[in-house]
């Protein structure tokens, strides 16, 4: 059952999957036609999202009215709330929610562990931590905190793969490292907390959690901008990635610089999450949830990469819609997606252990 | 490059060997100064007691693990000097500790050994259907192309993994153990596939711990022990009473294999002596 949109018979040959090869001049892109409508799916879902996020708040504009304005019939005030107050944070939502998810993929795949995720090794905590550093020993302008958040996670990074090293990278044991690096950093994060004036450290545990609220464009365009850079890089290393499914001696038996490509998708992860979290802090779980959803829902044998990036926007954008209008008290995103990735978290280890019961 | 089906000339230099090689592994000398041809269009068969060194060497000379001293040749040019994909249009490997990924099926599988033939553009060709498809079929594994691998036999996922190196289309071929825990006419099947690709001018180098089967399979043995090539040759020559006592400490009798003539190893019977029980 292999589609064929193509000028020729690109391929007649039955994988036992729906794909489409597409093929033109002697390129050829092959696509899971099922990946391939999940994400079309979610993407207009992601649509939806988006007008319901323009349209709420305390200013309520018609999804009419938000249509106007992104159409450019309708001006004035609904014109500057949508497209300067909300339509920034709506944005961020969606891409910093598809970094941490294509991100989660990577580390996920490179690792063959689902556990694997950003939050879980230590790198949101570093990134706290570099932040925590740059406010209490520089004093807290936006751009030193950026720095210094930036910094302490990709510092995390490098610690964790040099302490997890060993004539190779190993899963299981950059997974582990990762988690006592991370409970390591967490304590050091609790007692800068500690040591600290209250409004600093109210300040600082609200973009501990993980939050949306501070995102304006100024902050949002350049981090917005990194992001769509390093996700246009991704594809240049995600067949490598794809490879490691099958161990590490297949994998390079069959052609692929293992270790580099190792690094080089961890890298890109790396700064993946480490932009999110200069700008929003580390918000936990999209990273964790949104790559194990999406196999769920496209039934692949490996994660699909941009299919996990659409499904990560929608689930950042859908929990952020939560904290601001579904929750009557407005609270950080990322303690919304911690409920939800909670709960998933507790799905996944349950129907784990009875998968291998 | 030829079709996987259609013969091979063999080549006349050797396609692969190493000079004074050493390997280390875990901070410890596996391998000391050793060196080993590969005959061309050979089916050569390691032997050796566990933990000699077999599968370290076939990893070093897959170019997976890196020579503490000395070097790997590949068609008479140092391993190292090759990308890792013109490596794997060379030369294509079996490991043991293959993972096939949950939910893929057997076609997928077998498409990814065309790994080193793809680029970022160019992921799908008619090179690639029809090495796939050649694959398959050598392998007898063309009716399951569209089931889950996790659902096979052992002895059909052994089939798929060898159509998967097969799909690479490299001249050489090594495998490490790849009849470890298949029963015994699946491993036979295994074998045969092997002799066959052998036949149409592939050079075979596999990890056996059947004695017989590599006496049987085998145009050229290894036999190694702690780390030390001990013979090579054919079969013939090399699989003696006096070696396998020597490389295993088995005491044995080797006589000929009434169906073909090689070597056939009968282990001694060392049991201790029981009371005979004889009846009244």
């Amino acid at each position: 059952m292999t589609g064929t949109v193509s000028t020729g018979p690109v391929s007649t040959l039955d994988v036992g999957r729906r794909r489409i090869v597409l093929g033109i001049r002697g390129l050829t892109v092959v696509i899971g036609l099922r990946s391939a409508l999940v994400g079309v799916l979610v993407l207009l879902v992601t649509v939806f999202l988006a007008l319901l996020a323009l349209a709420l708040g305390d200013f309520p504009l018609t999804l009419a009215e938000v249509v106007g304005v992104v159409t450019g019939q309708v001006d004035g005030l609904p014109r500057i709330v949508v497209l300067e107050w909300r339509l920034p944070r709506a944005m961020a939502a969606v891409l910093f929610g598809a970094a941490l998810a294509v991100a989660g993929a990577i580390f996920q795949t490179v690792t063959r562990n689902p556990l694997a995720s950003p939050d879980i090794i230590g790198l949101a905590n570093g990134s706290f931590t570099g932040m925590l550093v740059a406010l209490l020993v520089l004093g807290g302008s936006w751009p030193l905190l950026t720095a210094g958040s930036l910094i302490g996670g990709l510092a995390a990074a490098v610690l964790i793969y040099l302490l997890a090293y060993r004539g190779g990278l190993h899963g299981f044991r950059f997974i582990v490292v990762g988690i006592g690096i991370s409970a390591m950093l967490a304590s050091v994060n609790t007692w800068m907390l500690l040591r600290v004036e209250l409004e600093t450290a109210l300040f600082a545990s609200a973009w501990g959690a993980g939050t949306l609220n501070s995102v304006t464009a100024a902050t949002a365009v350049p981090a917005g901008l990194s992001i769509v850079l390093l996700l246009a890089l991704v594809p240049l290393v995600a067949p490598a990635v794809r490879q490691l499914d099958l161990g590490d001696d297949a994998a390079s038996a069959t052609g692929v610089a293992v270790g580099r490509a190792r690094l080089a998708a961890i890298a890109l992860a790396v700064c993946l999450v480490s932009v999110v979290t200069a700008v929003a802090g580390p918000i936990a779980f999209v990273a964790l949830a949104a790559p194990q959803i999406t196999r769920r829902l496209t039934a692949t044998p490996g994660i699909p990469f941009v299919t996990t990036g659409i499904v990560g926007g929608a689930l950042l954008l859908g929990s952020d819609l939560i904290a601001q209008h579904v929750i009557p008290l407005t609270v950080p995103v990322g303690v919304v997606t911690v409920v939800l990735g909670g709960s998933y978290l507790v799905w996944l280890l349950i129907h784990e252990s009875r998968r291998r019961a | 490059m030829s079709s996987p089906t259609g013969p091979l000339d063999p080549p006349l230099q050797s396609p692969l060997q190493a000079a004074a090689l050493g390997l280390r592994y875990d901070r410890r000398n596996v391998i000391d100064d050793l060196d080993i041809v590969v005959p061309p269009g050979s089916f050569t068969v390691i032997i050796g007691p566990n933990a000699c060194g077999k599968s370290t060497l076939l990893r070093a000379l897959a170019g997976l693990l890196p020579a503490s001293s000395g070097t790997v040749l590949l068609d008479g040019r140092d391993i190292v000097s090759y990308s890792a994909k013109d490596t794997a249009r060379r030369l294509g490997l079996l490991p043991q500790s293959a993972v096939s990924p949950e939910g893929i099926t057997v076609a997928e599988l077998v498409a990814r050994g065309r790994y080193a033939h793809q680029r970022l553009l160019r992921q799908w060709s008619a090179a690639d259907e029809s090495a796939v498809t050649d694959a398959l079929r050598v392998t007898n594994v063309a009716d399951l192309a569209t089931r889950p691998v996790d659902e096979l036999s052992g002895g059909q996922r052994q089939r798929v993994w060898i159509a998967m190196v097969l799909a690479q289309q490299t001249p050489l071929i090594l495998l490490d153990e790849p009849t470890t825990y298949l029963d015994i006419a699946h491993q036979i099947e295994v074998l045969n596939l092997l002799h066959d690709l052998n036949g149409r001018g592939r050079t075979i180098v596999a990890v056996l711990h059947d004695l017989n089967h590599a006496a049987r399979y085998a145009s050229n043995i290894i036999a190694m022990q702690d780390g030390r090539i001990v013979a090579q040759g054919p079969p013939g020559t090399t699989i003696t009473a006096e070696l396998v006592a020597e490389v295993f400490g088995l005491a044995n009798v080797v006589i000929s294999d009434p169906l073909t003539g090689t070597p056939l190893v009968v282990p001694a019977d060392t049991r201790l002596p029981h009371p005979v029980v004889t009846g009244a």
